[in-house]
């Protein structure tokens, strides 16, 4: 919420005809969330600083938008206090004709290259230090960066003050700031429409197109918007909306987001996914399976591979996640034209619960699933799948935790994924695929998938349990 | 055909007609005549609903389609119903059968045939209906061939018409199924599978207040009951085979229902001896041979008695108005009350597989753990150790010939009485065995939740407020939250309701007092109210065991755990597991010491409380959300100031601003200390604080009829027992007619929000209260001015933010409050009469359904 932009150029008030503001006044101005002040600290011959300070109004920020989906999400919030696409906005209100590179009474220096700082304080850098320095270094800044708050935790280290410095044109500076903010804040105050996307060309015009980092900032500045569904859901498990930040924080340069980025990261080398879908399709066809429900289908990888799959007549996917069901449903075309409707359905299900609408087929697949589940709750998961749904046959992969130790990136007694509540031996796996033959009547084989290592064995384990 | 006497035609009040004609004769003025509108579908009726014109032949399948989508609603809700269509050929009527058999319908066909003169005469005064002569012979030549193919084809009645005088005389008289005794509301004593022991039969029938009065003429050995006055005795079957004393327990229950004391259900054993009796040929096995060879020493007479006796018996009994049905081996419940060959075979043998199991015996399906009926199902059959209610379904063969015990169940009491058998008649081919993890039955058929239980919109009754509607999109969000997250169902019994702040304060400089909490109680009529003070820390739900064995009985956990502490949303309050097992044990000594086991007759109960500190559940929030903004609000609002004062220092016009600025960088450091007295490190269990507020439930009760100074009488006893966890509570009772008093609680709450406190809750003194507008609301909460500041953010209490954050509707925030307050309670209601996990489950559902609806989270 503070800005600060100041030249040594002499004569340094000049900067007053560059901003169209003089430097012995105040300048106010009216925005829609609050107000915008100009002044200036310093105003001599040999240095002149002007502030733009904002007088955010937070009530006003969240009244009557309870619904988690309006101008802000949280009650209590720093858009207030800290520097974001607030002051962007702010900034192209009150110094338009700067950023524009106009000044009726200096348009020469306007166009020229002149000594300036910029202070900006508090910015929230989500990505740290490291992404502040990717984004402004390459357009010929120097930049200075120093932690607001480094004893108050985690988040609020986040806050930096940030300088700039150099030798360059004001509207370039302004722009830089105008279009970076946002970016740095990963956030938008406001909906995010096809007009956004105009404004980043117009405003990255001459600088963006080359910028090594432009596919972040592109992504980050075009926020995602978020469904109802996933709004009402967040409001109780706040940790789905966690978990894609920490995925953000993971993928900080451009990787592609999804609910398993972690996990696809720390097995990428190897290809592991890949792997695992073969061998689960090629499982499929040795048990001459014709229908089959992909139980916990998630953004539906392994249906979209089977939907190619001719001989497969019946195609069911089942997730507890609205939001991974939508995905799924966008991924496999499902309600396109000459989609797969008909043939294909997903259902939105919790696997501990028996549900008659996928009983009965010839296979269930169990991709990376159970590890999902807490400990005490897979014995009502193997009841409904098992016991009551009884498919043909049931087809199970998950992660084998001795293989661990070989992930060179990851630490110690943590599991591949925040969200899996336990990560089984090859011994443990199999003990539970014995209680499971005993219990329901069926037999099973048990291999691995992925590169084998002589001592900690393959990356993923299989069962296929036969009735 | 000289006879020309009225047709009297006799059916079932449940069954499903197939009117059989042709066009034009008479059907649709036949059927008029003698059913009701909505009884009667007729094809040119949805060929006019779906195409204007009732004539239309274009659109016959989608008009069948929808003939038959209304036959399948009405009969699966038992509604007699009939077909008027022309229903000519038997493809035609195929349809019909199996839509009777699926619901189990009586299929009766009526066929109208005046002769085709009539019905061609008819179709002339009908232009609109271009059917020729030649259509209406071919049509009645095949009726008439089709005629004698109709009981072949399932019609279990066929009536036939054949001259239009009959067609105009018929009467029509509906009777009550031969099941249906709706109209006999007992009480009973229903009596499980007797095998000829009656020796225990006459002990058992003089336990239940009947005499027994045996007498002989002739050699003929009579005997006659007597029962309770009103009472009537009800037999599961199975009244023969195995025993000693087969024909003894036949002449009892052939007595009692020939006097109308004893309604007697169709055992398979009752129904082999009867084949037996007829002379057919059947296997003798299973016992029946020591009913033949006591048959043997009976005079014919007897035998043939016997034989209509057995051929007499009912499928089932449907009685009491509907509440309850007895069948042999059981019933679905879109069986009960119906008539069909799959419902007598599945009254006699239940559900069975075909397959045998290791000791040659019928593999049967768990029909029980499947029932979602509201008809209690009283059956025997199955040997059981011990006679348990499951999902509404009880089985009373405790297995008296195998050396068990006879079982009789009083209804409506539901008392179970039984005597034990003086020896072992008949060796069982499997041992009765008990459940080997201490479980119970009905826990073993809870085990399994069903999607139909929780998804969809949902309405679920309730006892505080009637019905409660849950709407498909929070119910899909609870799904996900309540599958990923949240316990196991069995230990999530119960889920605390939000609670509303007080209306808001209209004194200068606050958000919240007391004043108008108690006025709101005072204006619906509380005469006293308590004020506790609120501790700030984490909701949590605590289901507290005596040990392991405990909670696999009563809540039905498969795991070692003695007890569950759960969050408002339904999630294990500690990741910890040794954490959680370490504030159980401390929480188990104090009711130990408080002696609080033996007080309640309860080896469990159920306590809603207060977890603190905060940061133990909250630290991530802090940091997340509370730290960044205390940050960024000191930061950003010291640099302004600080850039302000440079300004004013060289005399720039700026003295407004940096007066207004200043104030505000006051108040984000009034903010970055609110939450402090709220936070501290955790590094064991002592550093925890546990703050009881409600014993909610222990076995056989609920403690809501008790008032909240009973509850904080027990919290004060808790915390007594143990110093270091248990946090006590501060209260008072405040009595609303006394002004002194108000004000002095009004000063209470001053003195604790000063000195850090969050506030107060404030709660009518009775559990649950009702007002002249309904239920009031359970508790109000007043906040202390600086906890609102962390809810309600930094410069909250700026003048000009005050005057708007004033004008909050608190309306949706109560609603809610008293909708998730029922839910709880009836949550715990079902919990506590052992109520089927899934109708628990539903209740504590909804509430985590509801909590996603979207409500200001700062009330």
């Amino acid at each position: 919420m503070f800005l600060s932009v100041a030249t040594t150029y002499r004569p340094a008030t000049d900067l007053g005809f560059l901003l169209h503001k003089h430097p012995e006044r105040v300048h106010e101005t009216e925005l829609a969330f609050g107000k915008a002040h100009v002044f200036y600290p310093e105003a001599s011959e040999t240095r002149c600083e002007a502030a733009l300070i904002l007088d955010i109004d937070p009530v006003g920020l969240v009244r009557g938008r309870g619904t988690g989906d309006g101008l802000l999400d949280q009650y209590v919030n720093d858009k207030p206090y800290a520097a974001s696409s607030f002051m962007s906005v702010a900034l192209a209100r009150t110094l338009r004709n700067a950023m524009a590179g106009t000044s009726k009474d200096r348009p020469a220096l306007a166009a020229t290259d002149i000594p300036l700082e910029a202070t900006i304080t508090p910015l929230p850098a989500r990505g740290g230090e490291k992404l502040v320095r990717a984004l402004f270094e390459p357009l010929g800044w120097t930049v200075a960066v120093e932690a607001v708050m480094a004893d108050a935790g985690a988040s609020a280290a986040r806050y930096v003050t940030l300088r700039l410095c150099g030798l360059g044109r004001l509207s370039a500076l302004l722009t830089h700031i105008y279009v970076l903010l946002p970016v740095l804040d990963d956030d938008k105050h406001y909906w995010v429409g096809d007009d956004e996307v105009a404004k980043l060309v117009a405003h990255g015009k001459g600088w963006l197109e080359n910028h090594p980092a432009k596919a972040l900032i592109a992504e980050r500045y075009l926020k995602h918007r978020r469904s109802l569904a996933r709004a009402a859901l967040e409001r109780l498990a706040p940790e789905i909306r966690e978990e894609e930040g920490e995925e953000e924080e993971e993928t900080a340069t451009a990787a592609p987001r999804s609910r398993d980025a972690g996990e696809t990261a720390l097995e990428t080398p190897i290809r592991l996914n890949d792997a695992r879908l073969d061998a689960v399709v090629a499982a499929l066809e040795a048990v001459e399976a014709r229908s089959v429900v992909d139980l916990g289908c998630g953004e539906g990888k392994l249906l979209a591979r089977l939907v190619r799959e001719r001989r497969l007549a019946r195609l069911v996917g089942v997730d507890a996640s609205t939001h991974a069901l939508e995905r799924a449903a966008r991924r496999l075309k499902l309600h396109q034209a000459g989609g797969p409707e008909g043939r294909l359905s997903l259902l939105h299900a919790a696997l501990t619960y028996r549900d008659q609408r996928w009983a009965g087929l010839d296979a269930a697949t169990l991709v990376e699933v159970i590890e999902h589940l807490d400990p005490d709750r897979l014995p009502a998961l193997a009841r409904v799948v098992f016991g009551a749904a009884r498919p043909g046959a049931v087809i199970v992969t998950t992660p084998n935790v001795e293989y661990n130790a070989l992930f060179a990136t990851m630490p110690p007694g943590t599991l591949r994924h925040p969200d899996h509540r336990f990560e089984w031996t090859r011994a443990e796996f199999a003990a539970w695929v014995r209680s499971i033959e005993t219990q329901y009547n069926y037999r099973a084989a048990l291999s691995g998938i992925g590169t084998v290592d002589a001592v900690h064995g393959t990356p993923t384990q299989m069962a296929v349990f036969r009735r | 055909m000289s006879d020309r006497s009225a047709l009297r035609i006799d059916m079932p009040d449940f069954a499903l007609v197939v009117l059989i004609g042709s066009t034009g004769s008479g059907k649709s003025t036949f059927a008029a005549k003698h059913f009701l509108p909505t009884e009667r579908v007729s094809s040119d009726d949805c060929r006019a609903l779906v195409s204007d014109d009732e004539t239309n032949q274009a659109v016959t399948h989608d008009a069948f389609d929808l003939v038959r989508a209304i036959v399948e609603k009405r009969l699966k809700n038992r509604r007699l119903t009939v077909v008027d269509a022309t229903n000519v050929r038997a493809s035609d009527r195929k349809a019909w059968i199996e839509l009777a058999r699926r619901w189990h319908a009586l299929p009766v066909a009526i066929v109208i045939d005046p002769g085709v003169d009539i019905c061609i005469e008819r179709n002339k005064d009908r232009p609109e209906r271009p059917f020729g002569p030649g259509v209406v012979r071919h049509m009645v030549g095949e009726i008439r061939r089709g005629l004698r193919g109709l009981p072949r084809e399932g019609f279990r009645q066929v009536w036939r018409l054949s001259s239009a005088e009959s067609i105009d005389t018929a009467t029509i008289a509906r009777q009550p199924l031969w099941t249906d005794k709706r109209s006999d509301s007992g009480p009973f004593d229903i009596i499980g599978d007797i095998h000829g022991c009656a020796d225990e039969l006459e002990v058992l029938l003089r336990d239940l207040g009947y005499t027994v009065a045996w007498s002989e003429t002739d050699g003929e050995r009579s005997v006659s009951v007597t029962p309770p006055p009103g009472r009537k005795a009800v037999f599961v079957g199975d009244l023969v085979d195995r025993g000693p004393r087969t024909p003894d327990v036949l002449r009892i229950a052939m007595a009692m229902a020939a006097a109308g004391t004893a309604y007697v259900v169709n055992g398979n054993h009752d129904r082999k001896l009867m084949r037996w009796l007829s002379g057919r040929d059947v296997k003798i096995a299973h016992g029946l041979q020591e009913s033949i060879d006591q048959l043997a020493a009976e005079g014919d007479a007897f035998k043939a008695r016997t034989r209509t006796f057995l051929d007499s018996l009912l499928s089932h009994a449907w009685l009491d108005g509907g509440r309850l049905a007895v069948a042999h081996a059981g019933l679905k419940a879109e069986m009960v009350g119906r008539a069909s060959s799959a419902v007598r075979e599945f009254a006699l043998y239940g559900d069975t597989t075909g397959e045998v199991d290791e000791y040659g015996l019928p593999v049967r399906l768990p029909w029980a753990a499947d029932y979602r009926g509201n008809t209690a199902i009283v059956y025997g059959h199955t040997p059981v150790l011990d006679a348990a209610w499951v999902n509404n379904t009880i089985c009373l063969d405790t297995g008296c010939v195998f050396g068990g015990r006879l079982t009789a169940l009083r209804w409506p009491e539901k008392q179970l009485v039984s005597v034990p058998a003086a020896r072992t008649y008949f060796e069982p081919v499997r041992p009765l065995a008990p459940a080997a993890d201490g479980r119970s039955a009905q826990a073993e058929a809870d085990d399994l939740l069903d999607m139909e239980d929780v998804s969809g919109r949902r309405w679920i009754d309730t006892a505080l407020r009637g019905r409660i509607v849950v709407a498909e999109e929070n119910a899909a969000a609870a799904l996900e939250a309540m599958s990923r997250f949240a316990i196991a169902p069995q230990w999530l019994v119960y889920l605390p309701p939000t609670m509303s702040p007080t209306e808001t304060s209209t004194q200068e400089g606050w958000l919240e007092r007391p004043e108008e909490a108690f006025a709101h109680f005072r204006e619906r009529g509380a005469a006293q109210v308590v004020c506790e003070e609120k501790h700030m820390g984490s909701r949590a739900a605590i289901a507290l065991c005596r040990d392991a064995a405990v909670a696999r009985a009563r809540f039905g956990t498969v795991g070692g755990e003695s007890g569950a502490i759960w969050t408002r949303t339904g999630r294990t309050f500690f990741g910890d597991p040794a954490m959680n097992d370490a504030v159980l044990a401390r929480l188990r000594a104090a009711v130990d010491k408080a002696s609080l086991w033996q007080e309640f007759d309860t080896d469990w109960l159920l306590l809603d409380a207060e977890i603190m500190p905060w940061s133990a559940k909250a630290q991530s929030l802090i940091d997340s959300q509370f730290a960044p903004v205390a940050a960024s609000a000191q930061a950003g609002l010291g640099a302004a100031t600080q850039a302000l004062a440079q300004a004013r220092a060289r005399g720039a016009p700026v003295d407004a601003l940096h007066d207004r600025f200043t104030a505000r960088v006051v108040r984000a450091q009034a903010y970055a200390r609110a939450w402090a007295p709220y936070v501290w490190p955790v590094s064991g269990v002592d550093d925890l604080r546990v703050a009881p507020f409600h014993v909610m439930a222990s076995e056989g009760r609920l403690w809501f009829d008790h008032d909240h100074v009973w509850h904080m009488g027990i919290a004060d006893r808790l915390a007594n027992a143990d110093q270091v966890i248990l946090a006590p509570t501060r209260w008072r009772v405040v009595d609303l007619a006394d002004d002194a008093a108000c004000a002095d609680a009004v000063q209470w709450w001053e003195m604790l929000t000063a000195s850090g406190g969050e506030g107060m809750v404030v709660k009518p003194r009775a559990f649950i209260v009702r007002g002249e507008k309904g239920l009031l609301q359970p508790a109000l909460k007043v906040r202390g001015r600086e906890y609102l500041r962390i809810i309600y953010g930094p410069e909250y209490d700026a003048p000009e933010n005050l005057e708007r954050l004033r004008r909050r509707g608190l309306g949706g925030k109560r609603n809610l409050a008293l909708r998730e307050f029922a839910l709880g309670h009836e949550a715990l209601t079902r919990f506590v009469a052992r109520a089927p996990l899934r109708r628990v489950h539903e209740c504590v559902f909804g509430v985590l359904a509801l909590e996603s609806e979207p409500i200001d989270p700062r009330l």
